[in-house]
């Protein structure tokens, strides 16, 4: 039989059709992977254009003098004077003095609004620090209310923000503005404080604590566990139903629903074993639950690669079995171990959902101290701000947001350097 | 040069080119310079190829390999493993391409057409030269789609009566339509090996290719599906012409007209086939044919 | 004694019940010339004797944990007088908290019944004793071990042995952990749901077309009992979800196979780890995204083109949603995709097949089992996503399949009805626990199912 010509024929015709479907389809997948990629960049690009405000706050200039009678001090060591101090009194006579023609009562509360309450601590924690002030004077740059932060950094934009102010207001912050006496200062109070109703006040150094602990203690709970889970299964374990139900078990607690654990949570650590609500230990023992099998999974893995050759030579050698585990197979596993701990970690890092339901929502001002004070976490914190009404608050979000990605990417990139690092390949 | 473990059966393994960088040559007579001996170009050939030399990234697996393949002829490739056998028969219908880091100097023509020039349509060329692998690889899909999906691809069937026919053809060609007859809708992987084999013989033909190469079809059968491949094959070589790598020199002297011997990515000898195995002309052949190595 | 110092108290029995067990493993294989006369070396006799030291102690001590508590409230709410507390499991309870809130000096005493100040003191005392009894006994018991194992070690003592096996119970111990959390997953949402189902009966839950969870506080108040159908809430889980897929799946399942069967090498090296950088954006940053950035945007752009898109729609939630499954499809796919073996690619681009024509008619019916479990696991993760529609999506709970539209979640309700100060047995939390218990459920469901099927495409291609 010859070649039958009409086949070639028939494939040359075809060739065009197909080669414009396979561009079609080498399109379709290069535009995914862009969309993919797109969507990395505007999260990230989002984000950071919201975020980086919160890095800065506004503050205005007044010139205040620290007198005794306006005080109503004399005498710092008499704690019942600096109890009783109007500390508050210093700038709203500076705004007084500034504006003398704002005399109605409305139009100066309106005017002492443009300062953030806390400037009156500030100035209290300024003269305690320095007693020798008092009865002085000085330029100083006290910390402006959240509605001007947003109308100050609004109108650095070109685009001044004005809806939350009376017309008084920016008569006065225009003066202000005019006469430079207005500035973007470094926001040292986000990253030191704790939450506030304020948003000038608001800082995310409760809620990093708050996580902090919480993830010591999820760490100390899980990893420990999860490695000897992982040693059981990957050495110890017979084959038998027992053990295929344990590998069953978790496999499915590593994709079943993160809100579910806080149910468990709930019913389990806040109902039955009567620990106390929004603390670390019941948010450690919650996330530790969860990422156990995440762990276990990573570290059988880890033990997993680990040559059989190294058993067999320290079996030969007459080791017992748990010798063999523990001076030889663990070493050599912990890097991976370790990365899997990492990246479980992160997780628990990011987790919110299942700390709504043991009441880690709680409104929280004070740093937490230890494993039993009341905290929040950073998501938490994310999800508290993002509810919040006021405008400010959004920047806050973004820049704890950026706060939160900024650990992420130092966890997950050092799991990465340290697998680079001390990982064996066999 | 990194093919990574993506690849899998069918492809050169990294010991298909290991000691293919001269160094002991001279241990076995092997002058950097060889010629190859022995008729490499015969009258009626359907495939030339000219000082071919492959590359797999800076390593070279094909040194300067000149030969011809005879029209609705079967020629047998054997040599040592490593050798490069399978190389220089995928370089045959371009199969390589697929392979990160492989590169083809040298001139390959099929009816005098340039199998590299950018002119050359790959789709094309594979559609006139098809490929039986080492392991039998039938796709996850039933016997009929297997057979099916060359004609599919290439809209060679105009209705679903000629899609039929030509598999119905295809698979009694392959000689394996009196068996699956019953169970064509059922999936080709249920059959056994040889089966397979005569599967993707039969997936291979349905296109009516002009040249079929065989990558060492047999090395995955037992003894008697071997024995019904190769009858298959002398049938199939009235029609096609056949390039077949296989490490058994016996069944190079029963299938092949003539036979080409590799050697450490060099083409030694070819002539035909029953003078390479009576009567050698070179001193490797004749030590690889009596087993001094191989 | 508080719990860590007893705890540390322990530990340092322990430590001396190792040398104590060393020492005397030694002194009696210096009595029998050598320590090659011994079973085990003496640091294994050390080990048991600190095991037996320990392990009862600790055992008593997580006893005294676990029970102490609620045994001493039990107590001290009988010595109150029977009118106390209005006779429901409840109201026991809250006083409970109270009593123990008055105790610890939460609430000031100045203010509180002159009754249960004296509950709390009673409380207190209560715990001290039970305190110091602990203490008293864990060391008793500690001790008692320590002594009756030194007694035991002699030459022919298998200790090793013995410690190796409770070493491997210990191991055993912390696989089944995932064991216990599965129980307690299921204890705790079918217990709580099960109340739940006496007050509203399954059917009711299952398929009642009203949702409106509100229950009054007093009897009397319009509305006292609240409608519990949750058709809406899974009419709407399941068309944020779809949406979700509908992003994710195509964007997915390209992207990997783009990555996997066309991508350079060096491209595929940055791509794959910049796509899976999505999968590690806590979702709450998702929320925020969805709420602030892509509903706005979404709204303004349907008034653009005169359609009504709601601030909290489906749509926003839904895509984001699906923006975050999308790494999970693309790694789950190119697993399986890279996983097909070359020879199938081989064999079709040997026949002239173009690659997309081997992609789509081999590869990918090749992979395709794995593709569906893949994409079942998002299904199931779309599924049980929270904080996404929680800060994205509506509470009010619509019948509607318009993605314009606002809707609940089952999630969001979980969230909803158990945030805030909530008693714990009124039918609105409980509903929650059902909710939990359906979203369980259906999740562990296809879980299994994509697992079992994942498991069987690895061995095939293995």
């Amino acid at each position: 039989m010859s070649k039958e010509p009409i086949y070639l024929e028939k494939i040359q015709r075809s060739l065009v059709g197909r080669y414009r479907a396979e561009r079609v389809f080498r399109g379709c997948g290069m535009l995914a992977v862009s969309l993919g990629l797109a969507a990395v960049l505007l999260v990230f690009v989002d984000i950071f254009i919201k975020g980086t405000g919160a890095f800065s706050a506004t503050y205005i200039a007044l010139d205040v003098t620290y007198e005794k009678d306006l005080l109503g001090i004399e005498n710092f060591a008499d704690q019942r004077q600096v109890n009783s101090g109007d500390w508050e009194a210093v700038y709203k006579q500076a705004l007084r003095r500034d504006f003398p023609d704002i005399r109605k009562r409305g139009e100066r509360r309106k005017l002492y609004a443009l300062v953030s309450s806390a400037a009156g601590y500030d100035i209290k924690d300024r003269l305690l620090a320095n007693p020798g002030l008092l009865g002085s004077k000085e330029t100083l740059w006290v910390l402006a209310d959240d509605d001007i932060d947003s109308y100050y950094k609004s109108w650095l934009d070109g685009n001044a923000y004005t809806a939350r102010l009376t017309d008084g207001q920016i008569r006065v912050l225009d003066t202000l503005i005019n006469t430079e006496r207005m500035q973007l200062r470094f926001n040292a109070n986000f990253l030191t404080r704790g939450d506030s109703r304020e948003p000038e006040q608001a800082g995310i150094w409760g809620a990093v604590i708050g996580s902090f602990l919480t993830l010591m203690l999820t760490l100390v709970l899980s990893f420990p566990v999860g490695i000897a889970a992982a040693v059981y299964l990957e050495e110890f374990a017979p084959k038998n139903k027992v053990t295929d139900f344990i590998e069953v078990n978790i496999n499915n607690l590593a994709a079943v629903p993160s809100i579910i654990f806080g149910l468990l949570g709930l019913a389990i650590f806040i109902n039955l074993f009567q620990i106390p609500r929004s603390i670390p230990v019941v948010g450690g023992l919650v996330l530790a639950v969860m990422t156990l099998p995440t762990i276990i999974i990573t570290s059988r893995a880890a033990i997993k690669s680990v040559p059989p050759s190294i058993r067999e030579a320290a079996l030969g050698m007459g080791a017992s079995r748990n010798q063999t585990v523990l001076h030889h197979v663990l070493p050599l596993a912990l890097p991976g171990m370790l990365t899997g701990a990492i990246i479980g970690m992160a997780r628990a890092l990011g987790e919110t959902a299942p700390l709504l339901m043991i009441g880690m929502v709680a409104f929280i001002v004070d740093i937490p101290a230890g494993f039993t004070d009341p905290a929040t976490v950073l998501p938490v914190q994310i999800f508290l701000w993002a509810d919040s009404p006021e405008r400010a608050f959004i920047e806050k979000t973004s820049a704890a947001i950026m706060v939160l990605l900024g650990f992420l990417v130092t966890m997950n990139t050092s799991a990465v350097w340290l697998r680079k690092r001390l990982e064996r390949r066999w | 040069m990194n093919t990574s473990a993506t690849f899998g059966v069918g492809t050169p393994s990294e010991s298909d080119f290991r000691d293919t960088r001269g160094g002991d040559m001279s241990e076995i007579g092997l002058t950097k310079g060889h010629v190859t001996v022995g008729s490499v170009e015969i009258q009626a050939a359907k495939m030339t190829a000219r000082g071919v030399n492959i590359f797999y990234g800076d390593k070279q697996a094909i040194h300067d390999v000149t030969v011809d393949i005879g029209k609705n002829q079967v020629i047998a490739m054997i040599g040592p493993s490593g050798c490069g056998k399978s190389t220089f028969l995928r370089s045959l219908n371009r199969m390589n391409d697929t392979i990160d880091g492989c590169k083809i100097e040298g001139d390959i023509r099929i009816d005098g057409e340039d199998l590299y020039s950018p002119k050359l349509d790959v789709v094309e060329l594979r559609a006139r030269v098809g490929m039986v692998f080492q392991k039998p690889n039938p796709f996850p899909k039933s016997i009929y789609d297997n057979v099916a999906y060359g004609p599919k691809i290439h809209g060679l069937a105009e209705t679903r009566v000629d899609l039929d026919e030509m598999v119905e053809k295809s698979l009694r060609r392959a000689g394996l339509w009196d068996e699956v007859k019953d169970r064509l809708f059922q999936a080709g992987t249920g059959l056994s090996g040889g089966q397979q084999q005569r599967l993707c013989i039969a997936r291979a033909i349905a296109v009516s290719p002009e040249v079929i190469l065989m990558d060492e079809p047999c090395s995955a059968l037992d003894p008697i599906a071997t024995a019904r491949i190769e009858e298959l094959i002398e049938e199939l070589s009235h029609n096609f012409t056949i390039a077949i790598v296989t490490h058994n020199m016996q069944q190079a002297a029963r299938v092949s007209q003539r036979t080409a011997y590799f050697h450490l990515g060099r083409l030694i000898e070819v002539n035909p086939t029953e003078q390479v195995f009576t009567n050698p002309e070179h001193s490797l052949t004749e030590s690889y044919i009596t087993g001094r190595f191989g | 004694m508080h719990a860590n110092n007893l705890l540390l108290l322990l530990l340092a029995f322990v430590a001396a019940a190792f040398y104590v067990g060393r020492g005397r493993a030694n002194h009696i294989a210096k009595l029998a010339g050598g320590s090659r006369q011994l079973h085990s070396l003496p640091d294994y006799h050390g080990h048991y004797t600190a095991l037996c030291c320990g392990l009862p102690a600790v055992l008593l001590l997580i006893l005294w944990i676990i029970f102490s508590g609620h045994v001493i409230s039990a107590m001290v709410l009988d010595s109150l007088p029977a009118g106390q507390f209005l006779g429901d499991p409840g109201g026991r309870e809250l006083l409970a908290n109270k009593i123990a809130n008055i105790a610890q000096g939460v609430l000031p005493k100045a203010n509180q019944p002159a009754i249960l100040v004296a509950a709390a003191e009673e409380l207190n005392r209560l715990t001290q004793i039970s305190r110091w009894s602990v203490t008293a006994l864990a060391s008793c018991v500690s001790l008692v071990g320590l002594i009756w194992a030194r007694s035991r070690i002699t030459p022919e003592l298998r200790s090793r042995p013995r410690v190796e096996a409770s070493i491997r119970y210990a191991l055993f111990f912390c696989a089944c952990v995932a064991v216990f959390t599965t129980f307690g997953i299921i204890f705790s949402v079918l217990f709580e749901s099960l109340q739940f189902f006496q007050s509203v009966p399954v059917v009711d839950f299952i398929f009642g077309l009203e949702w409106s969870p509100q229950t009054a506080i007093r009897d009397d108040q319009v509305g006292s009992s609240g409608s519990f159908g949750a058709v809406p809430l899974f009419v709407g889980t399941l068309l944020v979800s779809a949406v979700a897929m509908v992003v994710a799946v195509p964007i997915g399942l390209m992207s990997a196979i783009f990555l996997a069967e066309y991508a350079h090498k060096s491209v595929r090296a940055y791509a794959k780890p910049a796509l899976e950088v999505l999968a590690g954006i806590p979702t709450v940053v998702y929320g925020f995204f969805a709420a602030l950035t892509v509903a706005p945007f979404l709204r303004d752009l349907g008034q653009g083109y005169g359609f009504s898109v709601s601030s909290e729609s489906a749509l926003a939630a839904g895509l984001v949603m699906g923006v975050m499954i999308i790494p999970f499809i693309s790694s789950l796919s190119d697993d399986v995709i890279t996983a097909v073996p070359q020879s199938l690619r081989d064999g079709s681009l040997a026949m002239g097949a173009t690659h997309s024509e081997t992609v789509i008619r081999v590869v990918i019916p090749a992979a395709l089992p794995g593709i569906v479990a893949g994409i079942m696991l998002a299904i199931s993760r779309a599924i049980g996503e929270t904080m996404i529609v929680v800060m994205a999506s509506g509470l009010a709970a619509n019948m509607t399949f318009n993605p314009l539209d606002s809707v609940t979640t089952v999630t969001v309700q979980i969230v909803t009805l158990l945030t805030g100060d909530q008693e714990f047995d009124s039918p609105k939390t409980l509903a929650a626990f059902a909710l939990g218990l359906v979203l369980f459920l259906i999740t562990l469901i296809l879980n299994i199912i994509a697992l079992k099927v994942v498991k069987r495409f690895r061995e095939q291609y293995e």
